[in-house]
């Protein structure tokens, strides 16, 4: 089964706060050499974090849910720099 | 700089029950909200127990938007093309004062953040908290994202929700585990009026709840749920989020396999999909309860690990543990004693002779068997649903043989030692 989790995103509202993501990867490097399992790319609700080709893990905030999974999952190497958005962005619940 | 005698941070069930009953007893009282307006960050399935809004604000009946009062609750144990499962109804559920309601998160923390204004707190929304003012060990106030975001307080209540970031930066905890916390993800379908009530078999303001266990985690420990509103249902699926980890599947995918369940597909036809949200739910108990108040804090809420995972309760721990802390707040001011760690642990006590902690206490072995059990999840469901079908196909086979036939499923699968100790363990458990 394909699922289009862009399409589920696109009902949301959000505002998004440009170039000033509340999230990001802290070494990218331990993504690509270090890290075998990259389970943020698969267990991202929002899939915000995807696997590129060359092994490198890019991370796109805009669809983000500020659930915190990436953040706890990220046990091995906690890589990942997490805060809330500033207030009023991110993710606008209309039905919660 | 401005003071307060408290500060909440956060506008969900905890924090709102928590200024509310400030606010009543004429403390001054600011809460922080970072949503554009309280409710619009908060996510829950979502079943509202009238018992503890009760206790806090009696005639919430008459105002708050309540969508459906339940009268009846489904629990399905889910193989892949089939499910077995008891359902309870009672007219005693549909005589007022109802027990429970569905609400919709967004609306139902607006009114309630209307009520603490009106009891006289100062609300602010779109202002997120950045860190806890510290003077040595204790806290004195907070800083905002705001410009000259700096306020100070007696006491500091943090109902920020399950990642309770400002008390890990503080050092209070540490991170959660994975093992402690379930991912959850839904969506909000909405239907027709007449079609909902006639599908589920309720008249207007009625409602069910399905919640399901089985083959629709796909090996993980977690649960689905499908709740009624009034003009939409909302359908779920939440996983541990080690589970998660070690399975690495996508948790939309799960809840996409979920609606196409020849038992929920029926349920959910032509329902229009609005909004698509993902939670974390403390699910880790007792055990994982960090400390929940020091030199001028207090946790209540998610950000305590206040949940009990069993009974799919969490908001009415949340607005229960949100009016003990300012009840404690409250009687040390008219005492006029501090704020301090030793003062607080009436806070603790409080809970302690509560059905908060008693609830927490005697489920808190469920998590670990769980963990170390998975067969709850993947073994028994799969097993009693063949049993079902092999006892209701009638097909020229004798009951007896039918009986030797299932007996048989379950010791070649779990064996007769495995079978009892399973049984053992639960009742372990649970007692």
């Amino acid at each position: 089964m394909n699922v289009n989790v862009e399409e589920k995103l696109f009902q949301n509202r959000y505002k998004v706060d440009h170039d000033r993501p509340h999230i990001s990867i802290i070494n990218a490097e331990i993504c690509s050499a270090e890290c075998k399992t990259q389970q943020c790319t698969h267990i991202c609700p929002a899939a915000c974090y995807k696997a590129e080709g060359s092994g490198r893990v890019v991370l796109i905030t805009d669809g983000c849910l500020e659930c915190g999974t990436c953040r706890i999952i990220c046990d091995d190497y906690r890589n990942v720099a997490w805060e809330y958005p500033r207030g009023g962005y991110g993710i606008l619940f209309k039905f919660g | 700089m401005e003071k307060f005698d408290a500060i909440v941070v956060g506008a969900g069930p905890s924090g709102n029950a928590a200024a509310y009953t400030l606010s009543k007893a004429g403390l001054s009282v600011l809460q922080i909200e970072r949503g554009e307006y309280p409710g619009s960050k908060n996510v829950q399935g979502a079943i509202l127990y009238s018992d503890a809004l009760e206790k806090i604000i009696p005639e919430f009946r008459d105002e708050a938007p309540l969508e459906r009062h339940i009268i009846e609750q489904r629990m399905w144990v889910l193989d892949d093309d089939s499910y077995i499962g008891t359902n309870y109804r009672s007219d005693a559920f549909n005589k007022t004062p109802y027990n429970r309601y569905t609400i919709l998160r967004a609306q139902f923390d607006k009114w309630f953040s209307e009520k603490v204004s009106q009891a006289g707190a100062l609300v602010i929304c779109e202002t997120t908290v950045t860190d806890l003012i510290m003077d040595k060990q204790r806290v004195v106030g907070v800083r905002t994202d705001r410009e000259n975001g700096d306020i100070l307080a007696d006491i500091v209540i943090l109902a920020d929700g399950v990642n309770s970031l400002l008390a890990k930066k503080a050092g209070f905890h540490p991170e959660i585990n994975p093992g402690d916390v379930a991912l959850a993800v839904k969506e909000i379908l909405f239907l027709p009026q007449e079609t909902l009530e006639s599908r589920f078999n309720v008249k207007e303001g009625e409602g069910v709840v399905i919640e399901m266990i089985g083959k629709i985690t796909q090996g993980m420990m977690g649960t689905g749920f499908l709740y009624t509103n009034n003009e939409s249902v909302t359908i779920g699926v939440g996983c541990m989020l080690s589970d998660f980890k070690e399975t690495r599947l996508s948790p939309y995918l799960l809840l996409e396999k979920m609606k196409a369940h020849p038992a929920i597909k029926p349920l959910i036809e032509g329902g229009e999909m609005k909004e698509y949200t993902a939670h974390l739910i403390p699910e880790g108990g007792l055990k994982a309860m960090p400390q929940i108040y020091g030199d001028g804090w207090m946790i209540v809420g998610d950000s305590g690990m206040f949940v009990n995972a069993v009974h799919r309760e969490g908001s009415n721990l949340a607005m229960t543990t949100g009016q003990m802390a300012a009840q404690t707040v409250i009687e040390l001011k008219q005492s006029g004693k501090e704020m301090s760690r030793k003062n607080l642990a009436v806070y603790r006590a409080k809970l302690d002779a509560s059905f908060v902690m008693k609830d927490l206490a005697k489920y808190k072995d469920m998590p670990g068997v769980f963990h170390a059990n998975r067969q709850f999840f993947t073994t028994y469901p799969e097993l009693v649903n063949k049993a079902a079908h092999t006892m209701l196909t009638v097909d020229g086979v004798d009951k007896k043989t039918k009986e030797r036939e299932i007996i048989r499923s379950f010791t070649r699968s779990r064996s007769l030692a495995g079978l009892v100790g399973d049984a053992y363990k639960m009742w372990r458990a649970l007692r």
